[in-house]
């Protein structure tokens, strides 16, 4: 890894994507190995919107590598609300931590904020654009449950809106996977990111579905993600949508027994409670990935040949 | 061109003539140079004046300056067919197209009202260019149609 900050799945190849999962790898087979490793470091935490999920497993894993955090705390009881820039936030949370974490509701929030700093800056989600760390602890959990060679995986939802659904096509890339995405059609990916994915190489491995029902079958991961209702102009209209792009066990009855299902979280009623119990179920331990997958990136970018020079 | 066409837009001494620009095109053209004509520049513009290449052109001449490649790069976006001509003494010493640029700085603004530099950071607004069309290098925005009215005034 040769990059100064994470700011998108974009920027990583497939040999740092390897990188950062053989590095999760090895703290999963043994924290305590690395319980030490960073003692005395700081990490900033710059949530500009609630997500504690996110927050608490960065600072579960900054603190399982011996260090600690310090929090910039809601926004709500920060300089924020007396008109400060985010340029101006980054420089001075700066110097307080050895690097950042940041999540922001604007889109290209972070790659500014990189711009401001020199301590690593990790993008824990801006706006709608992209959220790179939970698509490495996705592929973390899809090498681990499936394998990420010859892949068939379905991604369901709302993927006009999902960032985790773009951040996670586009790291697919690297790795010939057959996409498929499964969805309304008023929900479906933006064209920028289908112009990106045929970029990328993968156009002829990209196919869009209204329904599940055809490719199913064929599928080693269904990653599920949550259809919002705020997405739609009435609730009877919402239900009737949600309703297709639900799964449970009858749902299931078509999928090869070895299918991996899979979900961000929280989920609704995206995924009957019933899948829980089965060996499709991979939700809880992909959330559980989180903390080494992010023990391996703070890692990585706080050693010296991990954050230091620029590609 | 006949001589008649010439005309309308009286010659100039010393500067640059931008010529081909698509037709209506001239005040964003100048906008994009950032010449408003505040700091006493001479200028002549010739809105669509009849031309054998384009249905209708905008000619836009400046005097007194001499615009650089990369200065008159950037007009690519909205008048691709321009055509730029360097003056001294009347004469025209240089003749160049206007070439696609990579990347376009400070030039446009970006249209997602979701896009961090709309938020009143002090950040430059940096687009790269496409082969059909512009994208933010923050927010990742592809604008394809009507880049004129993104032009930053
Ligand atoms: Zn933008």
């Amino acid at each position: 890894m040769r990059h100064d900050h994470l700011i998108t799945s974009k920027q990583l190849s497939r040999s740092d994507v390897e990188t950062v999962l053989d590095r999760a790898a090895e703290i999963d087979a043994d924290p305590v190995a690395v319980a030490d490793r960073h003692a005395g470091t700081l990490l900033g935490l710059l949530f500009f919107e609630p997500s504690t999920r996110t927050k608490m497993s960065f600072e579960t894993a900054m603190k399982r590598l011996g260090g600690d955090v310090v929090d910039m705390g809601a926004v709500e009881s920060s300089s924020v609300t007396k008109g400060e820039t985010l340029a101006d936030t980054v420089r001075v949370i700066e110097g307080y931590a050895d690097a950042l974490v940041l999540r922001h509701p604007k889109q290209g929030s972070a790659t500014m904020a990189s711009e401001f700093v020199d301590v690593p800056l990790l993008n824990a989600g801006d706006g709608a654009g992209h959220h790179p760390t939970q698509t490495l602890l996705d592929l973390y959990t899809i090498r681990k449950n499936a394998g990420l060679d010859d892949l068939t995986i379905g991604i369901m939802g709302d993927l006009k809106y999902g960032r985790t659904v773009h951040s996670l096509a586009y790291a697919l890339t690297n790795f010939d996977a057959r996409q498929h995405f499964i969805s309304p059609e008023s929900l479906q990916l933006p064209r920028e990111v289908v112009y990106d994915l045929h970029q990328a190489g993968n156009g002829s491995g990209v196919r869009e579905h209204e329904s599940l029902e055809d490719v199913l079958p064929s599928l080693d991961v269904l990653y599920v993600t949550r259809i919002q209702r705020e997405r739609f102009p009435d609730e009877s209209e919402y239900q009737k949508v949600a309703g297709e792009y639900q799964i449970d066990l009858e749902t299931l009855e078509r999928a090869s027994d070895d299918l991996t299902v899979m979900h961000p979280l929280p989920r609704v009623d995206e995924i009957a409670p019933e899948i829980d119990d089965t060996e499709y179920a991979a939700y809880f331990e992909q959330a559980h990935n989180g903390v080494p997958v992010r023990m391996a990136l703070l890692d990585l970018f706080l050693s010296a040949n991990g954050g230091g020079a620029d590609e | 061109m006949s001589e008649d066409h010439q005309l309308r837009v009286s010659k100039i001494r010393n500067g640059t003539v931008i010529d081909h620009v698509n037709g209506g095109q001239a005040l964003n053209v100048l906008a994009i140079l950032g010449i408003d004509g505040s700091e006493g520049e001479e200028l002549s513009v010739g809105m669509n004046v009849p031309s054998d290449r384009l249905a209708r052109k905008d000619i836009v001449k400046v005097e007194g300056r001499e615009l650089s490649q990369d200065e008159v790069d950037v007009l690519s976006l909205i008048a691709p067919d321009a055509t730029i001509n360097i003056v001294r003494e009347y004469e025209v010493v240089e003749k160049h197209r206007v070439e696609r640029p990579d990347v376009v700085e400070a030039v446009l603004s970006c249209p997602n009202p979701g896009c961090i530099t709309t938020e009143g950071e002090p950040v430059t607004s940096r687009f790269e260019v496409l082969e059909d069309g512009v994208r933010c290098s923050y927010c990742g925005t592809i604008v394809r149609e009507s880049i004129a009215s993104m032009i930053d005034t």
